[in-house]
């Protein structure tokens, strides 16, 4: 499917979802879908297109979320401002990292990215002076509801972070699709097939994992500014081991290797807990075969193997 | 002095259980080449089944026995249903099946058991025994010796057993172990047993000093995991100095640092190590086969 479908899609889906909201509360689980998604995405580059494992984004988002949080109170940056900031660090100690850690394969990564995504959550639950421990702290308010207020458009919160998260996703999922062709889309695919043939086609292995490692890792930060400043309030779960896997697991089971595969995951994975709270007790257990099941019979991930079987019955 | 003792002590006793979880992951790992995240599950069953069937009114020997034999079944079926079904599936969806099956492991503990924290008497005692200054519980002393036991009867089991020495040609190589005629699926049957049944005799022998609920396998799967890393995965020496290594580190760096940075500690040095020697302090530099 061309790039421009994919996309005309998603904004179709966005904007048609609302009509079949029942109520309010609809947007916010809208609205957390969608930044899901954005880690998700960036996690569709790092694994999909690179290869590479990371089981510690939630550490990047972790940052953004609590740039968000601590900018605006310490130096009195504007939240927007502040989510830029925690990006832009994320970049930074992703590229400072990424260079010894992705000279790591297999489960060696793995434990080095777990790791660095430990770090990140300990320090934010340790140091309670600055950002109120495992309690948590509030968020200032990003001011645009009341600017657009102002210029005479009155919109509820939810309905607010439905549109930004929104079109958050959709300027991330178009980001993703021109990476994903571009001359260094493809030497992450290639490097994907074989770290060694492509090494000689002449392909930067190292650098190019570190920027499918930086760019992922801003998504991630800015997954996680984005849920600090829609919430109002962020706990150092964000950043914890848990959240990491949730990411993680949403890429893989949507289908890592396709920017709308991922998207999809992160709907089913944000979705299902919702659905889930009807079992009560069986909620972790479902949850476990869920995960299981969908991983043996479908390696590709949901929307993938969907979409062959789809084409094959067609046929 | 004294406290420097002390601070050993208890190292050793949370590193022998770290060990005994590291030593359960190389296992399985030989044998399959996966890392199991739901190594920590076998912990808390042990720990979980040996209190409820203690608390039925059997004796305690008879408890854990049931307990040991009862989480090695789980191993087994977590290889049948989960593991063979997805064999040379990439390293990212294995992970994701164990930490389903971990979730999974979970859940069901919280429904057959329950929410709550338990622990069951000390096998010999809680009165605290005094080594130069510093005391040690008995208990402590049965996880270190457990542990220590488990590594020797390992290295016996692979250096001087037909069967052991299968498990080792498997790992090394499936193809040429099954046209020697070893029986591979067997081999890996019989790995998830061993792991399951490590991993729960470090439940039986940790829980009277640190408890045990539904939710305690994930950190110590993790532990486990980054003590296996340490000493190079797949190295059951490695396993054991690793595991010890860590606990020791963590143990010190409470005491003298600080001990809500304890868990730190033991990544910072896990990050350090594999920078300087990505295969870990024992392992084996493997060359990509092209």
């Amino acid at each position: 499917m061309s790039k421009w479908i994919q996309l005309a899609i998603l904004a179709a889906l966005i904007v048609i979802l609302p009509f079949f909201f029942p109520s309010g509360y609809y947007y916010r689980i809208g609205a957390l879908v969608f930044v899901n998604g954005i880690a998700v995405l960036g996690l569709v580059i790092l694994i999909g297109f690179a290869g590479q494992i990371s089981l510690g984004h939630a550490g990047f988002a972790g940052i953004g979320a609590y740039a968000c949080a601590l900018a605006p109170e310490q130096f009195g940056l504007h939240p927007a401002f502040a989510l830029l900031l925690g990006a832009a660090l994320s970049a930074g100690i992703a590229a400072l990292i990424g260079r010894p850690i992705l000279r790591l394969k297999g489960y060696y990564l793995a434990v080095a990215t777990l790791g660095f995504g430990i770090l990140v959550a300990m320090t934010i639950q340790n140091e309670r002076a600055l950002t109120g421990g495992p309690d948590g702290m509030a968020v200032e308010e990003l001011g645009l509801r009341d600017l657009l207020r102002d210029l005479g458009w009155r919109v509820s919160g939810g309905e607010f972070w439905y549109g930004v998260c929104g079109i958050a996703l959709l300027i991330g999922a178009w980001i993703a699709l021109n990476l994903r062709d571009s001359p260094t889309g493809r030497a992450m695919r290639a490097l994907h097939g074989s770290e060694i043939a492509s090494r000689t086609l002449g392909i930067d292995v190292a650098r190019q994992k570190l920027v499918a490692f930086v760019i992922s890792a801003v998504f991630a930060s800015v997954s996680g500014s984005l849920l600090a400043l829609q919430n109002r309030y962020i706990t150092p779960d964000v950043a914890g081991f848990m959240h990491s896997i949730e990411l993680v697991t949403m890429a893989v089971l949507g289908g890592a290797g396709s920017v709308m595969g991922g998207i999809f995951g992160a709907a089913i994975l944000t979705l299902l807990p919702q659905v889930l709270t009807v079992l009560a007790d069986y909620e972790q257990v479902v949850l476990g075969a869920i995960m299981v099941t969908v991983m043996i019979f479908m390696p590709q991930g949901l929307l993938p193997s969907i979409a062959r079987r789809l084409r094959r019955t067609r046929k | 002095m004294d406290a420097f003792l002390q601070f050993v002590f208890s190292g050793l006793t949370v590193g022998a259980v770290y060990a005994l979880v590291a030593l359960g992951f190389t296992l399985i790992y030989n044998a399959s080449d996966v890392v199991n995240f739901a190594q920590g599950e076998f912990v808390m069953l042990g720990g979980m089944i040996t209190w409820f069937a203690h608390d039925a009114g059997l004796p305690l020997a008879a408890a854990a026995l049931i307990a040991i034999a009862l989480t090695s079944l789980v191993g087994v079926a977590l290889n049948k249903l989960a593991i063979e079904p997805a064999r040379g599936a990439p390293v990212i969806s294995i992970i994701i099946i164990t930490i389903g099956a971990s979730i999974l492991i979970q859940g069901a503990a919280q429904l057959i058991f329950d929410k709550q924290i338990h622990r069951y008497p000390a096998f010999s005692g809680d009165a605290p025994i005094e080594v130069m200054g510093a005391t040690i519980l008995p208990q402590s002393i049965w996880v270190i010796l457990g542990a220590l036991a488990v590594f020797v009867a390992l290295w016996l089991f692979f250096t001087r057993t037909l069967m052991g020495k299968a498990v080792l040609a498997t790992a090394n190589n499936r193809l040429a172990a099954q046209l020697v005629g070893i029986n591979t699926g067997g081999i890996m049957t019989l790995s998830f047993a061993l792991s399951a049944a490590i991993g729960a005799l470090a439940g039986v022998l940790v829980t009277p000093i640190t408890l045990v609920s539904y939710d305690v396998g994930v950190a110590l799967a993790l532990k486990g995991f980054a003590g296996a890393m340490l000493g190079g995965m797949g190295n059951p020496k490695g396993a054991l100095v690793g595991g010890l290594v860590l606990g020791l580190l963590e143990a010190l760096t409470a005491g003298y640092l600080s001990s809500q940075y304890k868990d730190a500690v033991a990544f910072i040095v896990i990050l350090g190590v594999l920078f300087v020697m990505p295969q870990g302090l024992f392992g084996k530099t493997a060359a990509e086969r092209v």
